[in-house]
Protein backbone atom coordinates (compact mmCIF):
# COMPACT_ATOMS: atom_id res chain seq x y z
CA UNK A 1 0.00 0.00 0.00
CA UNK A 2 1.12 3.49 -0.78
CA UNK A 3 0.61 6.25 1.74
CA UNK A 4 -2.95 7.44 2.12
CA UNK A 5 -3.94 9.87 -0.59
CA UNK A 6 -6.80 12.28 -0.66
CA UNK A 7 -9.60 11.46 -3.10
CA UNK A 8 -10.79 12.63 -5.54
CA UNK A 9 -7.50 13.31 -7.29
CA UNK A 10 -7.32 16.40 -9.48
CA UNK A 11 -5.42 15.77 -12.72
CA UNK A 12 -7.14 18.30 -14.96
CA UNK A 13 -4.76 21.27 -14.57
CA UNK A 14 -5.32 22.37 -18.18
CA UNK A 15 -8.93 23.20 -17.33
CA UNK A 16 -8.10 25.30 -14.31
CA UNK A 17 -5.77 25.37 -11.32
CA UNK A 18 -6.34 26.08 -7.64
CA UNK A 19 -5.29 29.51 -6.42
CA UNK A 20 -1.94 29.17 -4.69
CA UNK A 21 -2.30 30.13 -0.99
CA UNK A 22 0.54 32.66 -1.46
CA UNK A 23 -1.48 34.25 -4.25
CA UNK A 24 -4.63 34.35 -2.14
CA UNK A 25 -2.68 35.98 0.68
CA UNK A 26 -1.44 38.71 -1.65
CA UNK A 27 -4.98 39.36 -2.88
CA UNK A 28 -6.77 39.56 0.47
CA UNK A 29 -6.02 43.18 1.43
CA UNK A 30 -7.43 44.41 -1.88
CA UNK A 31 -11.01 43.41 -1.15
CA UNK A 32 -11.76 45.47 1.95
CA UNK A 33 -8.86 47.54 3.27
CA UNK A 34 -7.35 48.63 -0.03
CA UNK A 35 -10.48 48.68 -2.13
CA UNK A 36 -9.77 51.79 -4.19
CA UNK A 37 -10.44 52.28 -7.87
CA UNK A 38 -7.13 52.29 -9.73
CA UNK A 39 -8.52 55.05 -11.95
CA UNK A 40 -9.13 57.41 -9.00
CA UNK A 41 -6.24 59.79 -9.57
CA UNK A 42 -6.91 62.31 -6.81
CA UNK A 43 -6.87 60.41 -3.49
CA UNK A 44 -4.76 57.82 -1.67
CA UNK A 45 -7.30 55.01 -2.11
CA UNK A 46 -6.86 55.26 -5.85
CA UNK A 47 -3.08 55.70 -5.65
CA UNK A 48 -2.77 52.58 -3.52
CA UNK A 49 -4.78 50.52 -6.01
CA UNK A 50 -2.89 51.92 -8.97
CA UNK A 51 0.42 51.12 -7.31
CA UNK A 52 -0.68 47.52 -6.75
CA UNK A 53 -1.78 47.22 -10.38
CA UNK A 54 1.53 48.66 -11.60
CA UNK A 55 3.44 46.11 -9.55
CA UNK A 56 1.35 43.27 -10.96
CA UNK A 57 1.77 44.62 -14.47
CA UNK A 58 5.54 44.40 -14.00
CA UNK A 59 5.29 40.86 -12.56
CA UNK A 60 3.20 39.62 -15.50
CA UNK A 61 5.47 41.39 -18.01
CA UNK A 62 8.58 39.86 -16.43
CA UNK A 63 7.20 36.35 -16.89
CA UNK A 64 7.17 36.77 -20.68
CA UNK A 65 10.08 39.17 -21.14
CA UNK A 66 7.84 42.14 -21.93
CA UNK A 67 7.72 45.75 -20.77
CA UNK A 68 5.06 46.54 -18.15
CA UNK A 69 3.50 49.10 -20.47
CA UNK A 70 2.77 46.34 -22.96
CA UNK A 71 0.36 44.48 -20.66
CA UNK A 72 -3.39 45.11 -21.09
CA UNK A 73 -5.46 43.51 -18.36
CA UNK A 74 -8.69 41.80 -19.40
CA UNK A 75 -11.35 39.53 -17.92
CA UNK A 76 -9.56 36.43 -19.18
CA UNK A 77 -7.95 34.86 -22.20
CA UNK A 78 -11.19 34.60 -24.19
CA UNK A 79 -11.47 38.36 -24.06
CA UNK A 80 -7.76 38.73 -24.85
CA UNK A 81 -8.15 36.54 -27.95
CA UNK A 82 -11.20 38.52 -29.06
CA UNK A 83 -9.42 41.83 -28.51
CA UNK A 84 -6.32 40.76 -30.43
CA UNK A 85 -8.15 39.39 -33.46
CA UNK A 86 -11.05 41.83 -33.70
CA UNK A 87 -8.82 44.71 -32.68
CA UNK A 88 -6.32 44.01 -35.47
CA UNK A 89 -9.05 43.22 -38.00
CA UNK A 90 -10.70 46.58 -37.49
CA UNK A 91 -7.52 48.65 -37.12
CA UNK A 92 -5.79 47.21 -40.18
CA UNK A 93 -8.88 46.82 -42.39
CA UNK A 94 -7.44 49.14 -45.04
CA UNK A 95 -4.26 47.09 -45.25
CA UNK A 96 -5.99 43.76 -45.81
CA UNK A 97 -8.73 41.37 -44.78
CA UNK A 98 -6.98 38.02 -44.50
CA UNK A 99 -6.22 36.15 -41.26
CA UNK A 100 -4.34 32.87 -40.87
CA UNK A 101 -5.04 30.52 -37.97
CA UNK A 102 -5.11 26.78 -37.39
CA UNK A 103 -7.77 24.08 -36.97
CA UNK A 104 -6.68 23.03 -33.47
CA UNK A 105 -6.99 26.49 -31.92
CA UNK A 106 -9.15 27.15 -28.88
CA UNK A 107 -12.80 28.02 -29.60
CA UNK A 108 -12.13 31.60 -28.49
CA UNK A 109 -9.93 31.93 -31.58
CA UNK A 110 -11.93 29.78 -34.02
CA UNK A 111 -15.30 31.32 -33.23
CA UNK A 112 -13.90 34.86 -33.32
CA UNK A 113 -12.48 34.14 -36.78
CA UNK A 114 -15.80 32.63 -37.88
CA UNK A 115 -17.59 35.82 -36.87
CA UNK A 116 -15.12 37.94 -38.85
CA UNK A 117 -15.73 35.72 -41.89
CA UNK A 118 -19.40 36.71 -41.72
CA UNK A 119 -18.27 40.33 -41.77
CA UNK A 120 -16.33 39.86 -44.99
CA UNK A 121 -12.88 38.85 -43.73
CA UNK A 122 -11.15 35.84 -45.22
CA UNK A 123 -9.68 33.24 -42.85
CA UNK A 124 -7.31 30.37 -43.62
CA UNK A 125 -7.50 27.50 -41.12
CA UNK A 126 -4.20 25.66 -41.50
CA UNK A 127 -4.39 21.90 -41.00
CA UNK A 128 -2.00 20.19 -38.61
CA UNK A 129 0.31 17.28 -39.27
CA UNK A 130 -0.04 13.94 -37.47
CA UNK A 131 2.02 15.31 -34.57
CA UNK A 132 -0.35 18.27 -34.09
CA UNK A 133 2.05 20.94 -35.42
CA UNK A 134 1.41 23.16 -38.41
CA UNK A 135 3.64 22.99 -41.48
CA UNK A 136 5.72 26.14 -41.94
CA UNK A 137 5.63 25.62 -45.72
CA UNK A 138 1.84 25.61 -45.62
CA UNK A 139 1.93 28.77 -43.52
CA UNK A 140 4.19 30.49 -46.06
CA UNK A 141 1.98 29.33 -48.91
CA UNK A 142 -1.14 30.70 -47.22
CA UNK A 143 0.24 34.23 -46.87
CA UNK A 144 -1.07 36.79 -49.39
CA UNK A 145 -0.60 40.54 -49.74
CA UNK A 146 -3.91 40.89 -47.91
CA UNK A 147 -2.78 38.96 -44.82
CA UNK A 148 -2.87 41.18 -41.73
CA UNK A 149 -2.65 38.64 -38.91
CA UNK A 150 -1.31 35.19 -38.08
CA UNK A 151 -2.76 33.73 -34.89
CA UNK A 152 -1.33 30.38 -33.85
CA UNK A 153 -1.46 29.05 -30.29
CA UNK A 154 1.80 28.43 -28.43
CA UNK A 155 0.65 25.17 -26.77
CA UNK A 156 -2.56 23.26 -27.29
CA UNK A 157 -4.98 22.84 -24.38
CA UNK A 158 -5.90 19.24 -25.21
CA UNK A 159 -2.73 17.61 -26.49
CA UNK A 160 -0.14 20.02 -25.06
CA UNK A 161 1.63 20.23 -28.41
CA UNK A 162 3.93 23.24 -28.74
CA UNK A 163 3.89 24.99 -32.12
CA UNK A 164 7.09 26.30 -33.79
CA UNK A 165 6.50 29.80 -32.41
CA UNK A 166 9.99 31.25 -33.07
CA UNK A 167 9.85 30.07 -36.70
CA UNK A 168 6.36 31.54 -37.15
CA UNK A 169 7.60 34.78 -35.56
CA UNK A 170 10.44 34.93 -38.06
CA UNK A 171 8.10 34.42 -41.01
CA UNK A 172 5.72 37.08 -39.69
CA UNK A 173 8.61 39.53 -39.32
CA UNK A 174 9.93 38.78 -42.80
CA UNK A 175 6.49 39.34 -44.36
CA UNK A 176 5.55 42.31 -42.19
CA UNK A 177 2.47 40.59 -40.73
CA UNK A 178 1.30 40.80 -37.12
CA UNK A 179 1.62 37.62 -35.05
CA UNK A 180 -0.65 36.80 -32.13
CA UNK A 181 -0.36 33.68 -30.01
CA UNK A 182 -2.69 32.16 -27.43
CA UNK A 183 -0.09 31.54 -24.71
CA UNK A 184 -2.56 30.47 -22.03
CA UNK A 185 -1.26 26.94 -21.59
CA UNK A 186 2.45 27.66 -22.03
CA UNK A 187 2.94 30.77 -19.90
CA UNK A 188 4.52 29.99 -16.57
CA UNK A 189 5.15 26.36 -17.53
CA UNK A 190 7.85 26.57 -20.22
CA UNK A 191 10.22 29.50 -20.90
CA UNK A 192 8.32 31.92 -23.14
CA UNK A 193 9.92 35.22 -24.14
CA UNK A 194 8.04 37.48 -26.52
CA UNK A 195 11.22 39.12 -27.84
CA UNK A 196 13.13 35.91 -28.45
CA UNK A 197 10.10 34.39 -30.17
CA UNK A 198 9.12 37.43 -32.25
CA UNK A 199 5.59 37.54 -30.85
CA UNK A 200 3.54 40.76 -31.27
CA UNK A 201 0.55 39.85 -29.13
CA UNK A 202 0.02 37.09 -26.58
CA UNK A 203 -3.05 36.06 -24.56
CA UNK A 204 -2.61 35.04 -20.94
CA UNK A 205 -4.94 33.74 -18.24
CA UNK A 206 -4.40 33.91 -14.47
CA UNK A 207 -6.40 30.84 -13.50
CA UNK A 208 -4.26 28.51 -15.59
CA UNK A 209 -1.21 29.51 -13.53
CA UNK A 210 -2.49 29.27 -9.94
CA UNK A 211 -4.06 32.71 -9.99
CA UNK A 212 -7.76 33.64 -9.73
CA UNK A 213 -10.45 33.21 -12.39
CA UNK A 214 -11.85 36.25 -14.17
CA UNK A 215 -8.57 37.95 -14.98
CA UNK A 216 -6.25 37.70 -17.94
CA UNK A 217 -4.03 39.86 -20.09
CA UNK A 218 -3.11 40.65 -23.63
CA UNK A 219 0.51 41.49 -24.31
CA UNK A 220 0.55 44.18 -27.02
CA UNK A 221 3.98 45.08 -28.45
CA UNK A 222 4.88 48.78 -28.35
CA UNK A 223 8.00 48.83 -30.50
CA UNK A 224 9.23 47.04 -33.66
CA UNK A 225 6.43 47.13 -34.58
CA UNK A 226 4.04 49.22 -32.50
CA UNK A 227 0.76 47.29 -32.54
CA UNK A 228 -2.45 49.31 -32.61
CA UNK A 229 -5.75 47.77 -31.63
CA UNK A 230 -9.30 48.99 -31.99
CA UNK A 231 -11.03 48.41 -28.63
CA UNK A 232 -13.95 45.99 -28.47
CA UNK A 233 -15.27 47.50 -25.22
CA UNK A 234 -15.91 51.24 -25.15
CA UNK A 235 -15.93 53.35 -22.02
CA UNK A 236 -13.56 55.21 -19.75
CA UNK A 237 -10.44 54.60 -21.80
CA UNK A 238 -8.59 52.42 -19.31
CA UNK A 239 -5.57 50.33 -20.34
CA UNK A 240 -4.27 52.86 -22.88
CA UNK A 241 -7.71 53.01 -24.44
CA UNK A 242 -7.62 49.37 -25.47
CA UNK A 243 -9.81 47.99 -22.73
CA UNK A 244 -12.23 50.16 -20.83
CA UNK A 245 -13.69 49.02 -17.55
CA UNK A 246 -12.70 49.43 -13.89
CA UNK A 247 -9.70 47.25 -13.18
CA UNK A 248 -10.22 44.08 -11.15
CA UNK A 249 -7.57 45.11 -8.62
CA UNK A 250 -7.58 42.02 -6.33
CA UNK A 251 -7.62 39.73 -9.36
CA UNK A 252 -4.79 41.61 -11.01
CA UNK A 253 -2.74 41.55 -7.81
CA UNK A 254 -3.27 37.78 -7.66
CA UNK A 255 -2.35 37.40 -11.31
CA UNK A 256 0.89 39.31 -10.68
CA UNK A 257 1.81 37.18 -7.69
CA UNK A 258 0.96 34.00 -9.59
CA UNK A 259 3.18 35.08 -12.49
CA UNK A 260 6.04 35.87 -10.12
CA UNK A 261 5.80 32.44 -8.47
CA UNK A 262 5.62 30.65 -11.82
CA UNK A 263 8.74 32.49 -12.99
CA UNK A 264 10.65 31.59 -9.81
CA UNK A 265 9.65 27.93 -9.88
CA UNK A 266 9.43 27.34 -13.63
CA UNK A 267 12.69 25.44 -14.08
CA UNK A 268 12.41 23.11 -11.10
CA UNK A 269 8.65 22.59 -11.37
CA UNK A 270 8.89 21.92 -15.11
CA UNK A 271 11.45 19.20 -14.52
CA UNK A 272 9.49 17.69 -11.64
CA UNK A 273 6.29 17.50 -13.70
CA UNK A 274 8.11 16.16 -16.75
CA UNK A 275 9.46 13.37 -14.53
CA UNK A 276 6.00 12.54 -13.16
CA UNK A 277 4.37 12.73 -16.61
CA UNK A 278 6.99 10.41 -18.12
CA UNK A 279 6.56 8.06 -15.18
CA UNK A 280 2.78 7.98 -15.74
CA UNK A 281 3.26 7.36 -19.45
CA UNK A 282 5.86 4.61 -18.95
CA UNK A 283 3.75 2.89 -16.34
CA UNK A 284 0.62 2.90 -18.50
CA UNK A 285 2.59 1.58 -21.48
CA UNK A 286 4.08 -1.19 -19.34
CA UNK A 287 0.70 -2.25 -17.98
CA UNK A 288 -1.50 -1.95 -21.08
CA UNK A 289 -1.18 -2.75 -24.77
CA UNK A 290 -2.67 -0.74 -27.63
CA UNK A 291 -2.54 2.69 -26.09
CA UNK A 292 -1.50 5.66 -28.20
CA UNK A 293 -0.18 9.12 -27.35
CA UNK A 294 -2.00 11.84 -29.25
CA UNK A 295 0.32 14.50 -30.63
CA UNK A 296 4.05 15.09 -30.62
CA UNK A 297 6.02 13.72 -27.68
CA UNK A 298 9.08 15.87 -28.30
CA UNK A 299 7.24 19.20 -28.71
CA UNK A 300 4.96 19.01 -25.73
CA UNK A 301 4.18 20.72 -22.45
CA UNK A 302 5.95 18.85 -19.64
CA UNK A 303 2.76 18.39 -17.62
CA UNK A 304 0.49 17.11 -20.42
CA UNK A 305 -0.35 13.60 -21.50
CA UNK A 306 -3.16 12.70 -23.91
CA UNK A 307 -3.66 9.01 -24.54
CA UNK A 308 -6.17 6.95 -26.49
CA UNK A 309 -7.04 3.59 -24.96
CA UNK A 310 -8.10 1.60 -28.02
CA UNK A 311 -11.40 -0.33 -27.91
CA UNK A 312 -12.64 1.52 -24.82
CA UNK A 313 -15.03 4.48 -24.92
CA UNK A 314 -13.91 7.56 -23.01
CA UNK A 315 -17.02 8.31 -20.98
CA UNK A 316 -17.28 4.75 -19.70
CA UNK A 317 -13.61 5.03 -18.78
CA UNK A 318 -14.25 8.23 -16.83
CA UNK A 319 -17.15 6.52 -15.04
CA UNK A 320 -14.77 3.79 -13.91
CA UNK A 321 -12.23 6.27 -12.52
CA UNK A 322 -14.76 8.56 -10.90
CA UNK A 323 -12.38 9.46 -8.08
CA UNK A 324 -9.94 10.94 -10.59
CA UNK A 325 -10.67 14.26 -12.34
CA UNK A 326 -9.45 14.14 -15.95
CA UNK A 327 -11.00 15.00 -19.33
CA UNK A 328 -11.93 12.93 -22.36
CA UNK A 329 -12.22 13.78 -26.04
CA UNK A 330 -15.21 11.47 -26.23
CA UNK A 331 -18.37 12.92 -27.72
CA UNK A 332 -20.41 11.72 -24.76
CA UNK A 333 -18.53 14.02 -22.41
CA UNK A 334 -19.10 17.14 -24.48
CA UNK A 335 -22.24 19.17 -24.96
CA UNK A 336 -21.95 18.97 -28.75
CA UNK A 337 -22.05 15.15 -29.05
CA UNK A 338 -19.06 15.44 -31.39
CA UNK A 339 -15.70 13.98 -30.46
CA UNK A 340 -12.79 16.37 -29.95
CA UNK A 341 -12.08 18.42 -33.08
CA UNK A 342 -8.45 18.66 -32.01
CA UNK A 343 -7.99 14.88 -32.02
CA UNK A 344 -9.96 14.55 -35.26
CA UNK A 345 -7.58 17.08 -36.85
CA UNK A 346 -4.66 14.73 -36.11
CA UNK A 347 -6.28 12.26 -38.51
CA UNK A 348 -6.18 9.33 -36.10
CA UNK A 349 -9.86 8.47 -36.65
CA UNK A 350 -12.93 9.27 -34.63
CA UNK A 351 -12.78 6.00 -32.74
CA UNK A 352 -9.48 6.97 -31.12
CA UNK A 353 -10.86 10.41 -30.29
CA UNK A 354 -13.72 8.68 -28.46
CA UNK A 355 -11.17 6.65 -26.48
CA UNK A 356 -8.95 9.49 -25.31
CA UNK A 357 -8.08 10.80 -21.87
CA UNK A 358 -6.28 14.07 -21.17
CA UNK A 359 -4.08 14.18 -18.07
CA UNK A 360 -2.97 17.58 -16.82
CA UNK A 361 -0.46 17.45 -13.96
CA UNK A 362 0.26 20.41 -11.74
CA UNK A 363 1.77 22.00 -8.66
CA UNK A 364 0.13 19.61 -6.19
CA UNK A 365 0.40 16.39 -8.15
CA UNK A 366 2.37 13.71 -6.28
CA UNK A 367 3.98 10.44 -7.32
CA UNK A 368 1.50 8.57 -5.11
CA UNK A 369 -1.36 10.14 -7.07
CA UNK A 370 0.24 9.20 -10.37
CA UNK A 371 0.63 5.60 -9.18
CA UNK A 372 -2.99 5.48 -8.07
CA UNK A 373 -4.26 6.88 -11.38
CA UNK A 374 -2.11 4.52 -13.48
CA UNK A 375 -3.18 1.44 -11.53
CA UNK A 376 -6.84 2.38 -11.45
CA UNK A 377 -6.86 3.07 -15.18
CA UNK A 378 -5.17 -0.21 -15.91
CA UNK A 379 -7.82 -2.18 -14.07
CA UNK A 380 -10.73 -0.22 -15.56
CA UNK A 381 -9.37 -0.41 -19.12
CA UNK A 382 -8.84 -4.16 -18.74
CA UNK A 383 -12.36 -4.64 -17.40
CA UNK A 384 -13.94 -2.55 -20.17
CA UNK A 385 -11.92 -4.32 -22.85
CA UNK A 386 -13.25 -7.62 -21.57
CA UNK A 387 -16.71 -6.35 -22.40
CA UNK A 388 -15.74 -4.58 -25.64
CA UNK A 389 -16.90 -6.23 -28.89
CA UNK A 390 -14.19 -4.25 -30.71
CA UNK A 391 -11.42 -5.71 -28.57
CA UNK A 392 -12.84 -9.19 -29.16
CA UNK A 393 -12.97 -8.66 -32.95
CA UNK A 394 -9.45 -7.21 -33.00
CA UNK A 395 -8.13 -10.18 -31.02
CA UNK A 396 -9.80 -12.49 -33.59
CA UNK A 397 -7.74 -10.71 -36.23
CA UNK A 398 -10.57 -8.70 -37.78
CA UNK A 399 -9.48 -5.38 -39.31
CA UNK A 400 -12.00 -2.97 -37.78
CA UNK A 401 -11.32 -0.26 -40.34
CA UNK A 402 -12.55 -2.44 -43.21
CA UNK A 403 -15.74 -3.62 -41.49
CA UNK A 404 -19.15 -2.45 -42.66
CA UNK A 405 -20.67 -0.62 -39.71
CA UNK A 406 -24.29 0.28 -39.39
CA UNK A 407 -23.99 4.01 -38.86
CA UNK A 408 -27.35 5.22 -40.07
CA UNK A 409 -29.36 7.00 -37.48
CA UNK A 410 -26.66 7.09 -34.79
CA UNK B 1 -23.63 14.42 -15.68
CA UNK B 2 -25.24 12.43 -12.89
CA UNK B 3 -26.11 8.81 -13.62
CA UNK B 4 -29.11 7.01 -12.19
CA UNK B 5 -28.39 4.34 -9.60
CA UNK B 6 -29.60 1.66 -12.00
CA UNK B 7 -27.17 2.78 -14.70
CA UNK B 8 -24.32 2.75 -12.20
CA UNK B 9 -25.36 -0.70 -10.96
CA UNK B 10 -25.39 -2.16 -14.49
CA UNK B 11 -22.08 -0.44 -15.27
CA UNK B 12 -20.39 -1.78 -12.15
CA UNK B 13 -22.05 -5.20 -12.21
CA UNK B 14 -22.95 -5.85 -15.82
CA UNK B 15 -25.20 -8.89 -16.33
CA UNK B 16 -24.40 -11.50 -18.95
CA UNK B 17 -21.18 -10.15 -20.37
CA UNK B 18 -19.63 -12.57 -22.84
CA UNK B 19 -20.08 -14.39 -26.09
CA UNK B 20 -22.08 -17.39 -27.34
CA UNK B 21 -20.84 -19.59 -30.20
CA UNK B 22 -21.98 -17.57 -33.19
CA UNK B 23 -21.98 -20.57 -35.58
CA UNK B 24 -24.52 -22.44 -33.43
CA UNK B 25 -27.78 -22.64 -35.37
CA UNK B 26 -29.75 -21.79 -32.22
CA UNK B 27 -27.74 -18.62 -31.58
CA UNK B 28 -28.63 -15.26 -33.13
CA UNK B 29 -26.06 -12.45 -33.16
CA UNK B 30 -26.69 -8.73 -33.59
CA UNK B 31 -23.83 -6.27 -34.04
CA UNK B 32 -24.97 -2.64 -34.27
CA UNK B 33 -23.47 0.85 -34.08
CA UNK B 34 -20.08 2.06 -35.27
CA UNK B 35 -16.75 2.82 -33.57
CA UNK B 36 -16.57 6.36 -34.97
CA UNK B 37 -19.96 7.10 -33.40
CA UNK B 38 -18.68 5.94 -30.04
CA UNK B 39 -21.14 3.04 -29.64
CA UNK B 40 -20.96 -0.60 -30.76
CA UNK B 41 -23.17 -3.31 -29.25
CA UNK B 42 -22.96 -7.04 -29.79
CA UNK B 43 -25.98 -8.88 -28.46
CA UNK B 44 -26.58 -12.63 -28.73
CA UNK B 45 -29.55 -14.86 -27.92
CA UNK B 46 -29.67 -18.63 -27.64
CA UNK B 47 -33.08 -20.11 -28.35
CA UNK B 48 -34.18 -23.51 -27.06
CA UNK B 49 -35.27 -25.43 -30.20
CA UNK B 50 -37.86 -27.46 -28.22
CA UNK B 51 -39.65 -24.60 -26.48
CA UNK B 52 -38.81 -21.57 -28.66
CA UNK B 53 -37.81 -19.71 -25.51
CA UNK B 54 -34.62 -17.66 -25.16
CA UNK B 55 -32.47 -19.67 -22.74
CA UNK B 56 -29.45 -17.45 -22.69
CA UNK B 57 -28.41 -13.96 -23.76
CA UNK B 58 -24.98 -12.30 -23.76
CA UNK B 59 -23.62 -8.89 -24.69
CA UNK B 60 -20.46 -6.96 -25.24
CA UNK B 61 -20.60 -3.17 -25.60
CA UNK B 62 -18.16 -0.42 -26.56
CA UNK B 63 -19.84 2.75 -25.42
CA UNK B 64 -20.71 5.03 -22.55
CA UNK B 65 -22.12 3.85 -19.23
CA UNK B 66 -25.69 4.24 -20.46
CA UNK B 67 -24.96 2.09 -23.52
CA UNK B 68 -23.45 -0.60 -21.33
CA UNK B 69 -26.43 -0.44 -18.95
CA UNK B 70 -28.97 -0.56 -21.82
CA UNK B 71 -27.46 -3.70 -23.30
CA UNK B 72 -26.96 -5.33 -19.92
CA UNK B 73 -30.63 -4.71 -19.06
CA UNK B 74 -31.71 -6.02 -22.47
CA UNK B 75 -29.99 -9.37 -21.88
CA UNK B 76 -31.70 -9.64 -18.50
CA UNK B 77 -35.10 -9.03 -20.06
CA UNK B 78 -34.51 -11.39 -22.99
CA UNK B 79 -33.96 -14.48 -20.92
CA UNK B 80 -37.15 -16.54 -20.57
CA UNK B 81 -38.97 -14.71 -23.33
CA UNK B 82 -40.16 -16.18 -26.63
CA UNK B 83 -38.78 -14.70 -29.82
CA UNK B 84 -42.00 -12.75 -30.42
CA UNK B 85 -42.04 -11.43 -26.87
CA UNK B 86 -38.43 -10.33 -27.34
CA UNK B 87 -39.38 -8.34 -30.42
CA UNK B 88 -41.96 -6.47 -28.34
CA UNK B 89 -39.26 -4.85 -26.16
CA UNK B 90 -39.21 -1.14 -26.92
CA UNK B 91 -36.43 1.37 -26.38
CA UNK B 92 -38.80 3.47 -24.29
CA UNK B 93 -39.09 0.58 -21.80
CA UNK B 94 -35.30 0.77 -21.36
CA UNK B 95 -35.38 4.58 -21.05
CA UNK B 96 -37.99 4.34 -18.30
CA UNK B 97 -36.32 1.51 -16.40
CA UNK B 98 -32.89 3.20 -16.39
CA UNK B 99 -34.17 6.82 -16.16
CA UNK B 100 -32.02 7.78 -19.14
CA UNK B 101 -31.77 11.52 -19.87
CA UNK B 102 -32.69 12.78 -23.38
CA UNK B 103 -29.04 12.83 -24.59
CA UNK B 104 -28.79 9.11 -23.83
CA UNK B 105 -31.94 7.94 -25.60
CA UNK B 106 -29.85 6.83 -28.57
CA UNK B 107 -28.26 4.20 -26.28
CA UNK B 108 -31.66 2.61 -25.74
CA UNK B 109 -32.45 2.80 -29.46
CA UNK B 110 -29.22 0.98 -30.16
CA UNK B 111 -30.14 -1.73 -27.63
CA UNK B 112 -33.52 -2.23 -29.33
CA UNK B 113 -31.75 -2.42 -32.70
CA UNK B 114 -29.36 -5.01 -31.26
CA UNK B 115 -32.26 -7.19 -30.05
CA UNK B 116 -33.96 -6.99 -33.45
CA UNK B 117 -30.69 -7.74 -35.27
CA UNK B 118 -30.00 -10.76 -33.07
CA UNK B 119 -33.50 -12.18 -33.58
CA UNK B 120 -33.33 -11.54 -37.34
CA UNK B 121 -30.01 -13.40 -37.49
CA UNK B 122 -31.52 -16.30 -35.55
CA UNK B 123 -34.54 -16.48 -37.88
CA UNK B 124 -32.35 -16.32 -40.97
CA UNK B 125 -30.23 -19.18 -39.70
CA UNK B 126 -33.35 -21.23 -38.85
CA UNK B 127 -34.81 -20.77 -42.33
CA UNK B 128 -31.51 -21.74 -43.93
CA UNK B 129 -31.31 -24.72 -41.60
CA UNK B 130 -34.84 -25.94 -42.46
CA UNK B 131 -34.13 -25.57 -46.20
CA UNK B 132 -30.89 -27.47 -45.82
CA UNK B 133 -32.72 -30.20 -43.90
CA UNK B 134 -35.43 -30.41 -46.61
CA UNK B 135 -32.74 -30.75 -49.23
CA UNK B 136 -31.10 -33.56 -47.35
CA UNK B 137 -34.47 -35.27 -46.83
CA UNK B 138 -35.32 -35.24 -50.52
CA UNK B 139 -34.40 -38.35 -52.42
CA UNK B 140 -31.77 -37.51 -54.96
CA UNK B 141 -32.54 -40.26 -57.40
Amino acid sequence: MTMAIKLPIYMDYHATTPVDPRVLEAMMPYFHEKFGNAASRNHPFGWEAEEAVDKARKQVADLIGANAKEIVFTSGATESDNLAIKGVAEMYREKGNHIITCVTEHKAIIDTCKRLEKEGYRVTYLPVQKDGRISLDELRAAITDKTILITIMAANNEIGVIQPIAEIGAIAKEKGILFHTDAVQIAGKVPFNVNELGVHMASLSAHKMYGPKGVGALYVRRRNPRVLLAPIIDGGGHERGMRSGTLNVPGIVGFGKAAELCKQELATEGERLRGLRDYLNDKLHRQLDEIYINGSVAHRLPHNLNISFAYVEGESLLMGINDVAVSSGSACTSASLEPSYVLKALGAGDDLAHSSIRFGLGRWTTKEEVDYVADKLTSVVSRLRDMSPLYELAKEGVDLSTMQWQTEGH
Amino acid sequence: MAYSNKVIDHYENPRNVGSLPKDDVNVGTGLVGAPECGDVMKLQVKVNPETGIIDDAKFKTFGCGSAIASSSLATEWLKGKTVDEALAIKNTDIVNELSLPPVKIHCSVLAEDAIKAAIADYKKKKTADVKAAEKVAQPTA
